[in-house]
């Protein structure tokens, strides 16, 4: 018994020794930008598009030269890990990365409930973190110091679409105040906060909210409540739950021949859904930040539509929004480091506070709250088979058809 | 309540949720009988059940995208699912089989999370669907809507389920396969080899499995991970509906489908899920009240 | 030298190595934390599963019991938590480092109030089931807890509920909440030893072996055992009450009724170290949690493919535990006990 337990307990106490060994790293001449991304569980699409953004941007940046720092230059380099899609996981991991990795930066995990899992941990060791993938606005109301997302909030994605509807009601003479508004949103941090911008965006237009549904974790069944759809006859249906959520509607609503003006989700390019539902996803339009066709340029990728190729050339899919926010956000670290001129969190911090910059994904500039308030959000539609702009007016490259064509 | 209302409204209404219940019903019946299949010959609660219906759905894509009609694909899933089931008895349940059914729990769960990420690592972790080209009937001035590839999901389910029950009935596998499940030391007394007849079962419920997947993967979308949605469901069933026959997991399935379609449709979607265990519990434990009430007549 | 005295080394060789683990190796105190709680999870999860033979799958739910009502508490106190938790909320709501202590303070003394009340009214219903019908109603009552959590909206449903901060520095929050597991943790093992060795430990065995001769031999059997798992909801309550504050954030699903984790690790954990024994939890939720992080440190991609192999490995190869393995093995080692405890 004693020998056992004793030999079990040695073994024991060697195992973490080995394992900050292994760990200290070399702040020679490469920078470590650490992340804890989805690989596996409900979130993995979308946090495969993180890695690839973040992976792509830091090696642009290193064959670009890499970056000035107080008159010498360094590499980027990033260590990554798989949350699982976990809230608990991904704090503790974290956690790891600053203690016993000892990284100084960290690039945000996939999803608003994971970031909200680990700003207290990257605000309590005073570590700068750039979220790409976090838009609930529930993350910046408390105050946080190190933490900047360079997407617009979450609120934004829809609302927009719910305006558009009231402008496209008053030119077919239908008053706002009579339309309908029906939605699934999926339960957790970012969909909720969609679904407070549409209520918001609806009570503006004084429309009806009739359907107001909470779809659960895995949004993989959705048919009671298009049940219901089909029974009170909206002028609009929204739709949100990540990538499977919107594979999901997609198929779903082309199933049940669900009939609405206007049907609007997010994550459509994300979960591919002009290639993989040719047809039935026509009509769709879809909440993203960014767009490919956008004008936007910056020295490291070129204009939007290089970057676009370039992704493309390297993982084989059209680059959706999630990987062009996770570049940018390698690029903000880029353009803070050079800028503070030393590796001292503090500095960056401030660095990163003024950042002003345009890149190949949009302007970028943080409010006090840490959000970026530079870049609009971009409506697309599904229109043969590809994604248009096609809001705000400013950006759009095609006329909204309105009413949808039910497939 | 509005949406109580609602129905009474539109009665058509109750009919499309029906057959929505239903429909969807009839597929995880396949993947419950596997279960009840398993567990009542080998004594085995197959975890693995979900990735098992994962697993088919990807092979079923696999071979859509070389250009294969989509239902056709289903007994090319089904096939491969055989030959996976088979190897993973060969491999880790033949010494579980006469263990402690817990043992078989825990086993099943620690497969089950292995083959979900080989299933990540092998086909990457976007989200898949597939196209079976059927369109979708209206009934009653479109109120009812029937997507054609759930009524012939429907229709498929039942006729393997039909196959299962006359191959179970009627060739030699079949019989030896009732005749372990009735009394293994009997069976192997009177010759028959229950580690081949165990072999079998264990693949025929993969290759069940394979096949509801390519059925699920043309009705909903797949992802790596969703296995354990399946898994659930097809126990719940099992519980309801006991182990006795395929009779009453079919009931059972079309039954909890319609059920929690109706709580989706009255309450929101948002309340399915908590129905379905809240209501796992229930039957167990008014189950067990008629069963102490039993022990106390015997007193 | 004598079983006892081997003991008492082996106890204070612990005890040495509990106080120095945290200030050698000071980068994993949280991970020796958690570890704490896992070692608490698998010694409760044993009560039932090992020494009463009722193999729960449902004793997460005490943990998310637990956590969420240290929440309300430590933020009930002094805010109104449906306002706090508001998942579009503006408001700011300081805590003073004494709010935050005295919150903490009775957040974990209520947490074990509620998870035993939680235990003593499921624990009638549910352990009328017997055998792997137990095993499945309490999977579903774990599955049960965390959508309803996710639906409370008062709580943040499904967006969680995020705790107060600790008044301190970095070290400092890691050391104490390393305190207070290990504090935890060691009282758990005691009242555990103390009760195994007297009538209620063998009124626990009595029923694992023969439930129906237990009853006829007039053994009070339900009392026992619903007594059984309120002991078990205490410690895992508390053990709620500390993780979340440790975690920062509690989300219904993933961290406080997390079945597919917590749930089943603590019965591999148990079975691991080999169940119905005292020592078995402790030394399967060592083993354990130190192969889970290595993997998820060296083998990113493939780490739940070897967690996978892992768990089939352990059931297959060592269906009594690492410790009953060892007892067959080495019989000389464990005295004149060796046959008992490896009977199951």
């Amino acid at each position: 018994m004693f020998r056992l337990l004793a030999a079990t307990l040695l073994a024991l106490a060697a195992i973490p020794f080995a394992a900050t060994g292994a760990a200290a790293q070399a702040q020679g001449d490469t920078i470590v930008v650490g992340a804890a991304v989805s690989l596996t569980g409900k979130f993995s699409t979308d946090g495969q598009h993180t890695k690839n953004g973040y992976e792509l941007a830091v090696k642009r940046v290193n064959d670009a030269g890499g970056i000035k720092v107080g008159g010498k230059t360094y590499k980027l380099e990033i260590k990554l890990y798989d949350d699982e899609s976990s809230n608990e996981r991904v704090a503790s991991l974290v956690e790891r990365l600053i203690v016993q990795d000892n990284v100084k930066f960290i690039l945000g995990p996939y999803s608003s409930p994971l970031t909200a899992a680990i700003i207290p941990v990257t605000e309590k060791f005073k570590i700068p973190m750039i979220q790409a993938n976090a838009a609930s606005r529930s993350l910046f109301t408390k105050g946080y110091r190190y933490a900047f997302a360079v997407l617009s909030t979450s609120d934004q994605y829809l609302s927009s679409a719910v305006d558009l509807l009231a402008e496209k009601g008053k030119e077919t003479g239908k008053q706002p105040s009579s339309m309908k508004v029906a939605m699934a949103m999926g339960d957790d941090a970012f969909s909720l906060d969609v679904r407070a911008g549409i209520l918001e965006a609806a009570k503006k237009n004084g429309m009806q909210v009739v359907i107001d549904d909470k779809v659960p974790d895995n949004f993989t069944d959705i048919s009671a409540t298009l049940a219901r759809v089909k029974a009170v006859k909206p002028d609009i249906f929204l739709a949100s739950g990540h990538a499977t959520g919107a594979a999901t509607a997609t198929k779903q609503v082309a199933d049940a021949k669900i009939d609405v003006p206007m049907f609007a989700m997010t994550h459509c390019d994300s979960a591919q859904i002009a290639e993989k539902f040719k047809g039935i996803s026509e009509g769709i339009l879809c909440a993203s930040q960014w767009a490919p066709t956008l004008s936007y340029k910056d020295k490291w990728f070129g204009s939007a539509g290089d970057y676009n190729s370039l992704f493309k050339k390297t993982y084989g899919y059209e680059a959706p929004y999630q990987a062009a926010e996770s570049s940018a956000a390698v690029l903000v670290f880029a353009d803070a480091f050079a800028r503070a001129g030393s590796f001292d969190t503090e500095k960056v911090r401030d660095a990163i506070a003024a950042t002003d910059m345009e890149t190949f994904y949009g302007h970028i500039k943080f409010d006090d709250t840490g959000k970026n308030i530079a870049k609009p959000m971009m409506l697309y539609q599904v229109q043969n088979g590809d994604y248009v702009v096609v809001a705000p007016t400013k950006f759009a490259t095609a006329k909204l058809i309105y009413p949808r064509k039910t497939p | 309540m509005t949406n109580l209302l609602l129905l009474f409204d539109a009665p058509s209404l109750i009919v499309q949720v029906l057959l929505d219940g239903i429909l969807v019903g009839s597929i995880f019946a396949l993947a419950a009988y596997g279960m009840a299949l398993v567990w009542g010959v080998m004594n085995i609660i197959n975890i693995t059940q979900g990735e098992f219906v994962v697993l088919g759905g990807y092979v079923a894509f696999t071979a859509a995208s070389w250009g294969l009609n989509p239902f056709l694909c289903i007994p090319v899933a089904a096939a491969a699912l055989l030959v996976v089931g088979w190897a993973i008895y060969r491999g880790v349940i033949y010494r579980i089989v006469d263990k402690d059914l817990f043992i078989s729990v825990l086993a099943t769960y620690g497969l089950g999370i292995l083959i979900a990420q080989l299933i990540n690592l092998v086909w990457g972790a976007d989200v898949r669907s597939l196209d079976s080209g059927l369109g979708t009937w209206f009934f009653l001035d479109g109120m009812v809507t029937v997507a054609q590839t759930r009524v012939a999901a429907f229709v498929l389910a039942l006729v393997i389920g039909g196959a299962l029950l006359l191959f179970l009935r009627l060739t030699r596998l079949g019989r030896a396969i009732r005749a372990t499940a009735q009394n293994a030391r009997a069976a192997r007394a009177l010759g028959i080899d229950t580690d081949r007849v165990y072999a079998a079962t264990y693949a025929i419920n993969a290759a069940i499995c394979g096949a509801a997947g390519a059925l699920i993967v043309m009705i909903f979308v797949l992802q790596p991970f969703v296995g354990l949605i399946y898994t659930v469901r097809s126990f719940m069933i099992v519980i309801v509906a006991g182990l006795g026959n395929l009779g009453a997991v079919i009931g059972a399935a079309l039954g909890v489908g319609a059920a929690e379609n109706f709580v989706g449709f009255i309450f929101g979607t948002q309340f399915q899920a908590a129905f379905v265990f809240s209501f796992l519990v229930v039957v167990l434990v008014v189950r067990n009240l008629r069963l102490q009430r039993r022990r106390m007549y015997l007193k | 030298m004598s079983a006892r005295g081997r003991g008492r080394i082996l106890a204070a060789l612990l005890l040495a190595a509990t106080v120095a683990a945290p200030l050698v190796v000071p980068a994993l105190t949280v991970q020796f934390a958690t570890l704490w709680v896992m070692i608490i999870l698998a010694l409760t999860w044993d009560i039932l599963g090992g020494q009463m033979g009722y193999n729960s799958f449902g004793n997460v739910v005490f943990f998310g019991v637990g956590m969420y009502a240290s929440a309300i508490v430590q933020v009930g106190l002094f805010h109104d938590v449906g306002a706090y938790t508001a998942a579009s909320g503006t408001g700011v709501y300081p805590f003073t480092p004494q709010q935050y202590y005295v919150g903490l303070a009775l957040g974990i003394l209520a947490a074990p109030i509620a998870a035993v009340a939680v235990a003593a009214l499921l624990g009638t219903g549910m352990l009328g089931l017997r055998g792997h019908y137990f095993a499945i109603g309490t999977l579903g009552l774990g599955i049960a807890g965390g959508e309803f959590a996710a639906s409370w909206e008062y709580v943040g449903g499904a967006s969680g509920f995020l705790l107060p901060v600790f008044p301190g520095a970095y070290e400092t929050r890691a050391l104490f909440f390393y305190g207070l597991c290990a504090a935890l943790g060691i009282v758990t093992f005691l009242v555990l030893r103390r009760l195994y060795a007297g009538r209620f430990g063998l009124a626990l065995n009595a029923i694992r072996d023969d439930e129906d001769k237990a009853e006829a031999l007039g053994h009070h059997t339900v009392r026992n055992k619903v007594l059984a798992w309120c002991v078990s909801a205490f410690f895992v309550g508390l053990a709620g009450a500390i993780f979340g504050n440790m975690n920062g954030l509690i989300e219904p699903r993933e961290v406080a009724f997390s079945g597919a984790t917590f749930g089943v690790w603590m019965v591999l954990m148990a079975l691991l170290g080999g169940k119905g024994t005292l020592w078995g939890p402790v030394i399967g939720a060592i083993v354990f949690h130190v192969f889970k992080e290595l993997f998820w440190t060296y083998l990113l991609g493939w780490q739940r493919v070897a967690l996978g192999l892992l768990i089939v490995g352990i059931v297959l190869f060592f269906p009594l535990g690492l410790l009953g393995y060892a007892r067959e093995r080495w019989p000389s080692l464990f005295g004149r006990q060796a046959v008992e405890g490896a009977k199951r």
